[in-house]
């Protein structure tokens, strides 16, 4: 600094010295400057006039010195004067000098860097030192610090740290450099970090001298890049650093091969963690540090392993305290410690101290030990590292095991355990499982630790040998045998042995009472080695039987094989329960009505397992982790029904077991438990999933009749089977079925039939012979013994006869007039066969009722009669039809009067005495009625024929009835009809007149019978008229002819025989050719009576007029029809309404057998009209 | 290479668990339990701030004196545990991810097996294989 007065001055001297002082500068090779011209105002004013500013002070030394830069001259006006001039030459002055500066700085810096690199490339060259070059770098980031940029000084000694790292990687690759080898030497001092210096001189000149050891060095890295996080406001990056450098330097004191007391890295690693925290806490407030445990627990976890292995390796876990040799280790450890520094001597907490205090003695070892393994296991609940937690905690029971104090390391135990098991870790389980033994052993918690025992002889991870130990463990246990009194140990079973399978024999698992029913148990023994068994019990529930009485039924079963059950395999410690939660078990409900059964009320589905599944899975303890909970509370129920087994040896793997099942009371038995005794040991299944169930139930005897073959025939003997199903009913000797007849329907005796008896399963059993007694209305059948439950079987022969009168639809008026009861015949759907049902009633030995039993038979045939006239000879035909399937042999057809009037001759026109009658076919037999006086009235006849089955070589033929009757057989008249073609015609031609002549001749006398038949009634209207002369009326139509004139008229016959009447009626063919004379119908005409509309008749109704040739039998008394002018009679209805008004005259028709018709299948020959061309073809 | 490669279901149980030195295998059970913290650690801190593009690669889970403990989560929550050994350093990153990447592959194709049951541990021997070929070879 120059105080310049003007010009002149800075000319004469000062200017020389600025002159010396830049020569200086440049022989020192700086060119680092800048003047600084001070101007003050009051020299300013002073020289204001005569000063130009070209020659001001500042120029002038502008010119000489900074030719070049002109920025090295700053001017700094008035710099005490509070001007804003003054501030303004003051902020240029110092941007231009921090521009200066950072340019120095900058250029010096990048020489530095540039001879650093320069030295760091030569470092593969021999003699290289990495303490040298660590030297060099070391002050650039000492420079850094020194101007705050912590970032860069940091990053100094990172590069630092990895190519050290580097060497030591190369060096354990086999490229080993020299300078290495001083970090390889032994470590002697393990005095474990220093973080409260910033720079710890001390090490330092251990590196500088390339005489520190590897522990030195990374302990002086470490606490400089640990001071320089700290300036940077990041501790939790020096923990995290703490734990990787001391993780890394274990690894590289192991790669180096440097050798170490052993233990002596424990030290380091647990002071250093220690010094580490203390660091951390002394730089954060209490609130910083708790929210930020997550960073520091693994330092307190690597800690308090590390003191855990020291003091196992010093002798201060054992219960005795530590040997001599330890003692020895323990006075090594120490020595390499050195003495305590400085600036923790006056500290209470020193890391320092507190190891010494551990090393020192059992106690002070607990107390530390216990404090720092609390303080990790709080640290690692507090954040929600739980599984950490539990190892650390783990670690703990091991050591308080160690220390003999088992009831400090259970709860520990059990809480790591529970983890396991609740996340299926099988190996760690196993462990934790095989320490908790030891454990419960030592407590004396019997029943735990047979549990636990249990478990692990079951345990697959467990050596064969372990787990025989266990087992043993358990059979030793159980053959104390201590006073009988003493409660018995209750364990569960499903780590004893699990239940595989279980089945029924019978399958169905329903038995009838008193059945032996077996049930066989698949057990798969977890145990390595025999297990004999005192005793094997199941627990049975019995509940009466409800049955169908509820209306509930439950749904098929779903069973892969009849009778057997499946259990899930649930492999106890392999998979976790998290993962077994159990499935819904669903199962269909149907509530169906009490009253009948067929309709469903309601339907749906049921999970039967609702409380396993809905079960809270965190509040209730699994059942799956037996340690944590006391066990199972197992009370075999008291008073159920129990299965026994005595006696059963368990070995490896699966095992059969067998019972008998009580079977006496009826109802569902239900398995609840399973229970296994050795000793004072039961292992037991409190619940035996899905439900196991059989049930007893009692049968009613049952009776029933079936036919043999599908249709029973009537009248030939027919085979049906009696089956009898004894239930719950023991058929004793001299037991017999009384069947009675109520229709007549006899059993053929056929004095012993063979029975079989066949058991509930449907084998044969035995077979036995009947014995039938048999009245006309009782046939008494004795049974051969039969136990219950079983089916007797046997065939029965019945015959059913043929009813002689045919039978006939219902509602249908019989001779007499009755309506023909027999409701129970109705003829059969497919084959038209008439069905007989036939009733007979049993009478059981069982019953106080008795059993009505139904057959059905169906007759074979079908008869039907006519009666043919030729003239005055009459003659029956029998149509009988084969409706059945069956081929008949057919003989013996006779025709009987059933008065046997003498002067009655019936003649049989029939060739064939025997005849085959094929299913569906039918066989015709006319008889020629011959008589010598009067013929009868009426003629009852029975149409007999003897018939058997043509299949049945042995020709028992059985006899055929077919009653019938004919009435008003004599002929009275004959009709007899000429078609005479037109006058001066060969032929009738079509379309033309021609002409009809029709005789009605009397053949006979008018019968008494016949007078009588409308007489009685007639009387008072016919005595008026002609005594001995009938009207008749007769009616022409033809489809083929047009009756010109009137077609009907009214003839009236003299009484006397062979009175003829001859009626001319005028025709006209419509066609040519040979044409059907045209139908002449005859009736007797009736006059109209005053009294013949109070007899109307319903029943008989004459159809069109037609006088219909079928048998069907015609009520002459009181038979009224209407009459009409056009000839045709209308419906009866009708002609009652009509008959009320005005009496009309009556139509009646003639039996078939009265009227003879002679031209009844006359032709006539039409020849086509000659004019006429039409040609009609009728395709048919 | 590694040392013990693990695949742990949702609900925390092990689907596959293999380590080189039989004698350590407890060990290592233990360690992917407790790295089982971390997982859920991290995927509960990343969970809320990016559900969405979460990466599947947890990175290190934490180193321990001998082993380094590397994790993966998949999307259904299925973890994939890689513990090599940490005098192994010529390991990258990017190894780690490759080898999660293969893991997480051979998984897919052991759950498209229509005959694995999931939930059910892992007895697929192209698993195996694979997992066999990412192991240390033992020594």
């Amino acid at each position: 600094m120059t105080p310049i007065e003007d010009t002149e001055v800075y000319k004469a001297s000062v200017r020389d010295n600025m002159m010396r002082w830049q020569g200086n500068l440049r022989l020192h090779g700086s060119a680092d400057w800048v003047i600084v011209v001070v101007e003050t105002s009051d020299a300013k004013k002073k020289n204001k006039t005569n000063i130009l500013p070209r020659s001001s002070l500042v120029d002038k030394i502008r010119n000489d010195f900074c030719n070049k830069q002109n920025d090295r001259c700053v001017v700094l006006s008035d710099p005490l004067k509070n001007s804003s001039r003054s501030q303004e030459s003051w902020s240029a002055f110092l941007l231009k000098l921090r521009t200066l500066l950072l340019m120095s700085f900058t250029q010096n810096l990048g020489r530095f860097e540039e001879d650093m690199r320069t030295l760091r490339e030569k470092r593969n060259q021999p003699g290289w030192s990495f303490c040298d070059y660590f030297m060099v770098q070391e002050e650039l980031a000492f420079v850094f610090e020194m101007l705050q940029q912590f970032e860069d000084a940091l990053l100094q000694y990172d590069e630092l740290d990895a190519l050290f790292t580097q060497y030591v990687l190369n060096f354990g690759a086999g490229d080993g450099a020299n300078w290495l080898g001083s970090f390889c030497s032994p470590v002697k001092s393990w005095t474990g970090l220093l973080l409260r210096r910033p720079i710890d001189m001390e090490k330092r000149d251990g590196i500088q001298r390339g005489q520190a050891s590897l522990l030195e060095l990374r302990s002086y890295l470490f606490c400089r890049q640990c001071t320089l996080l700290i300036f940077l406001q990041r501790p939790w990056e020096v923990t995290q650093r703490a734990l990787e450098l001391l993780h890394n330097c274990v690894q590289e004191l192991c790669l180096l091969e440097v050798s170490m007391l052993e233990g002596a890295l424990d030290c380091w690693v647990f002071l250093s963690c220690l010094e580490v925290l203390h660091r951390i806490e002394g730089c954060c407030d209490q609130a910083q540090l708790e929210a930020n445990v997550s960073h520091t627990v693994g330092l307190w976890a690597y800690a308090t392993d590390k003191l855990k292995s020291l003091g196992y390796m010093c002798g201060l876990v054992s219960e005795r305290g530590p040997l001599s040799l330890e003692l020895n280790r323990t006075v090594d450890l120490l020595a390499g410690l050195g003495d305590e520094k400085a600036e923790t001597v006056h500290s209470l907490q020193s890391p320092y101290k507190k190891l010494k205090e551990a090393l020192s003695s059992v106690e002070a070892f607990e107390r530390h030990y216990l404090e720092l393994s609390h303080a990790a296991v709080e640290m690692y609940t507090a954040i929600g590292r739980m599984r950490s937690a539990r190892l650390v905690g783990k670690s703990l029971a091991e050591f308080y095991m160690r220390k003999g104090d088992p009831e400090q390391a259970e709860s520990f135990l059990q809480n790591a355990l529970g983890s396991y098991v609740s996340e299926g870790w099988s190996l760690p389980v196993t462990h934790t499982r095989k320490q908790m033994a030891e454990c419960q052993k030592l407590l004396g918690k019997t029943e735990n630790y047979l549990q636990t025992s249990a478990l692990l002889a079951g345990d697959a991870n467990l050596t064969n040998e372990e787990r025989i130990h266990f087992c043993q463990e358990i059979l030793t246990f159980a053959d104390q045998s201590t006073d009988s009194k003493a409660q018995k140990v209750a364990l569960s079973m499903s780590y004893f042995a699990q239940l595989k399978q279980l089945q029924f024999r019978p399958a169905t698992a329903t038995v009838h009472s008193g059945t032996a029913l077996q049930v066989e148990l698949c057990l798969r023994s977890l145990m390595p080695v025999a297990v004999p068994l005192e005793q094997l019990a199941a627990s049975v529930h019995f509940n009466l039987e409800q049955g169908e009485t509820n209306g509930k039924t439950r749904g098929p079963q779903r069973r892969p094989y009849p009778g057997t059950v499946l259990f899930p395999l649930g492999n106890s410690s392999a998979m976790p329960p998290s993962a077994a939660v159990p499935s819904l078990e669903l199962e269909e409900i149907q509530d169906r009505s009490p009253s009948d059964p067929r309709t469903l009320n309601s339907t749906g589905m049921v999970c039967k397992n609702t409380h396993l599944v809905m079960r809270r899975r965190d509040s209730s303890p699994s059942p799956d982790t037996p340690n944590l909970v006391s066990p199972v509370p197992v009370v075999m129920e008291d008073g159920a029904k129990m299965l026994m087994s005595g006696d059963v040896t368990l070995l490896p793997g699966n095992n059969s077991i067998v019972f008998s099942v009580p079977s006496q009371e009826l109802g569902t038995y239900t398995l609840r438990q399973l229970c296994a005794t050795v000793g004072q040991v039961q292992f037991v299944l409190p619940h035996i999933s899905p439900l196991v169930q059989y049930e007893v139930y009692s049968q009613e005897p049952q009776l029933t009749v079936e036919p043999l073959t599908d249709q029973l025939l009537a009248g030939l003997p027919q085979r049906a089977k009696v089956r009898l199903q004894t239930g719950h009913y023991t058929v004793k000797k001299g037991d017999a079925l009384q069947l009675t007849n109520i229709d007549s329907i006899p059993i053929l005796t056929s004095s012993s039939c063979p029975a079989t008896i066949f058991n509930s399963t449907a084998e044969r059993v035995d077979e036995s012979v009947l014995f039938i007694q048999s009245s006309d209305k009782v046939t008494s059948i004795s049974l051969p013994p039969t136990p219950p439950y079983h089916t007797l079987e046997f065939q029965l022969e019945v015959l059913c006869v043929i009813p002689s009168d045919p039978v006939r639809p219902e509602n249908q008026r019989l001779t007499n007039g009755e309506i023909h009861h027999r409701p129970r015949s109705y003829s059969h759907p497919d084959n038209h066969m008439t069905a007989i049902n036939q009733r007979m009633s049993v009478d059981c030995p069982w019953s106080i009722y008795s059993t009505p039993i139904s057959l059905t038979f169906y007759i074979p045939f079908k008869a039907k009669h006519s009666l043919l006239s030729a003239g005055n000879r009459k003659y029956i035909q029998v149509c009988l039809q084969n409706v059945s399937d069956v081929n008949f042999h057919l003989m013996d057809q006779r025709l009987t009067e059933k008065h046997h009037e003498s002067s009655l001759e019936l003649q049989s026109l029939n060739t064939k005495a025997h005849q085959l009658v094929c299913s569906k076919q039918s066989v015709y037999c006319v008889w020629d009625v011959r008589w010598k006086e009067n013929m009868p009235v009426c003629l009852q006849c029975v149409f007999s024929a003897s018939f058997s089955s043509a299949s049945e070589e042995v020709s028992a033929f059985k006899p055929y009835h077919y009653e019938f009757q004919l009435e008003r057989v004599t002929t009275l008249y004959s009709v007899r009809a000429e078609i005479m073609p037109a006058a001066g015609q060969q032929n009738c031609h079509s379309g033309s007149l021609c002409g009809l002549e029709m005789s009605i001749t009397r053949l006979a006398e008018p019968d008494d019978d016949e007078e009588d038949d409308g007489g009685t009634e007639e009387k008072g209207q016919t005595e008026t008229e002609e005594v001995c002369s009938t009207k008749l009326m007769y009616e022409v139509a033809g489809s083929s002819w047009v009756v010109y004139g009137r077609s009907s008229g009214l003839v009236s016959m003299p009484a006397d025989a062979n009175a003829n009447h001859r009626v001319q009626v005028e025709l006209m063919p419509l066609f040519a050719g040979h044409l059907p004379f045209p139908d002449i119908k005859v009736f007797k005409y009736l006059p109209p009576s005053a009294n013949s509309a109070s007899q109307p008749d319903t029943d008989s109704c004459v159809e069109n007029g037609m006088l219909s040739l079928i048998d069907r039998p015609l009520d002459d008394q009181g038979d009224t029809a209407s009459f009409c002018s056009q000839g045709s009679v209308h419906s009866v209805g009708s002609g009652e309404q009509q008959s009320r008004v005005l009496p009309m005259p009556r139509l009646e028709p003639f039996s078939p057998g009265q009227v003879f018709n002679h031209s009844q299948g006359c032709q006539v020959l039409v020849l086509p009209s000659t004019d006429d061309c039409v040609l009609e073809i009728n395709a048919t | 290479m590694a040392v013990c490669i693990a695949v742990i279901a949702k609900e925390n149980y092990p689907l596959y668990i293999r380590s080189v030195p039989i004698q350590n295998e407890l060990k290592f059970h233990y360690t992917v339990h407790t790295s089982l913290d971390v997982v859920e650690e991290k995927i509960s801190a990343v969970g809320k701030a990016m559900a969405d593009q979460r990466e599947l690669y947890l990175g290190l889970l934490y180193p321990t004196e001998d082993y380094k403990v590397y994790g993966c989560v998949t999307n259904s929550k299925v973890k994939f545990v890689i513990v090599a050994d940490s005098s192994n350093t010529s390991l990258r990153d990017n190894e780690i991810r490759s080898m999660f990447r293969k893991l997480h592959n051979s998984f897919t194709d052991v759950m498209c097996n229509p005959f694995y049951n999931p939930g059910d541990t892992i007895q697929s021997k192209a698993f195996d294989s694979m997992v066999s070929a990412m192991m240390v070879q033992a020594s």
